[in-house]
């Protein structure tokens, strides 16, 4: 989880093709200057960024699904629900389930757990559309360097 | 009116916040309804779910963005509801 650059997934271990699944994993810094504000002497990991750490997850998923062919756009949130706290040095496993492909959308259904006990999940759902200019070689090398392309089952 | 068109009418109300008796066979979703396209996205997954198909949103908007079809074709309720029938038709007989 590198927070400066919002990049919340650390590596992507499985990308199950025919299950329609990802699974990924993402350590939380020890330090951030988030944990200065949130709170400060008890630092957490805010709600919204365990739900990005979904949304990219799911992303990543449906990248991975379409072969980089259009990018995903996070349009809406439901049933998010946070069960536990999470505090710096806490090592995630982050899966997503496409739900539904639609015209244009995709709804998956996200999961965050630590040390197999869940932390949130939601469900998630994406735009997609064709990549801005340049940005499918960025996303690819941002594959790459998570394992994207190589966990592939 | 189809029993179609009250699930669609209740997808609507439900999912738009819009009053359910303002949504009538002859409303355009866009201009009368004021439903925008990411609100549309979510209205097409609620009627994927509840009539099992894909409505396909992307050749309808290209239909139009090329002049091809207008967009009343697609966005006035009950050619909609005529278009959703169709594709459960197809489906049943594949």
């Amino acid at each position: 989880m590198r927070l400066e650059y919002f990049e919340m997934i650390d590596r992507v271990t499985r990308l199950d093709r025919d299950g329609r699944r990802i699974e990924a994993t993402s350590t939380v810094p020890l330090e951030s200057p988030v944990f200065e504000g949130h709170f400060p002497g008890h630092p957490l990991v805010p709600g919204v960024l365990l739900t990005e750490t979904m949304a990219q997850a799911s992303g990543y998923l449906v990248l991975g699904l379409m072969d980089f062919t259009h990018m995903p756009f996070l349009m809406g949130v439901d049933k998010a629900r946070f069960r536990t706290f999470v505090g710096p040095g806490t090592v995630l496993g982050v899966a997503a389930q496409l739900e539904h492909e639609g015209s244009g959308y995709a709804v998956t259904k996200a999961r965050i757990t630590a040390e197999g006990k869940p932390v949130c999940d939601a469900e998630l759902r994406f735009r997609i559309m064709p990549f801005p200019a340049g940005m499918d070689e960025l996303m690819r090398a941002q594959g790459r360097r998570i394992g994207l392309l190589t966990g592939a089952a | 009116m189809s029993s179609t068109f009250e699930t669609v009418a209740g997808i609507i109300s439900e999912t738009a916040d819009i009053p359910r008796e303002q949504i009538t066979p002859e409303s355009h979703a866009i201009e009368d309804l004021g439903i925008d396209s990411l609100a549309f996205l979510d209205i097409a997954f609620a009627i994927d779910k509840a009539f099992g198909i894909k409505l396909p949103l992307e050749q309808w908007t290209q239909e139009v963005n090329e002049g091809k079809a207008p967009a009343e074709e697609y966005f006035v309720l009950k050619n909609l509801v005529a278009h959703i029938d169709a594709l459960i038709a197809a489906k049943a007989a594949s």
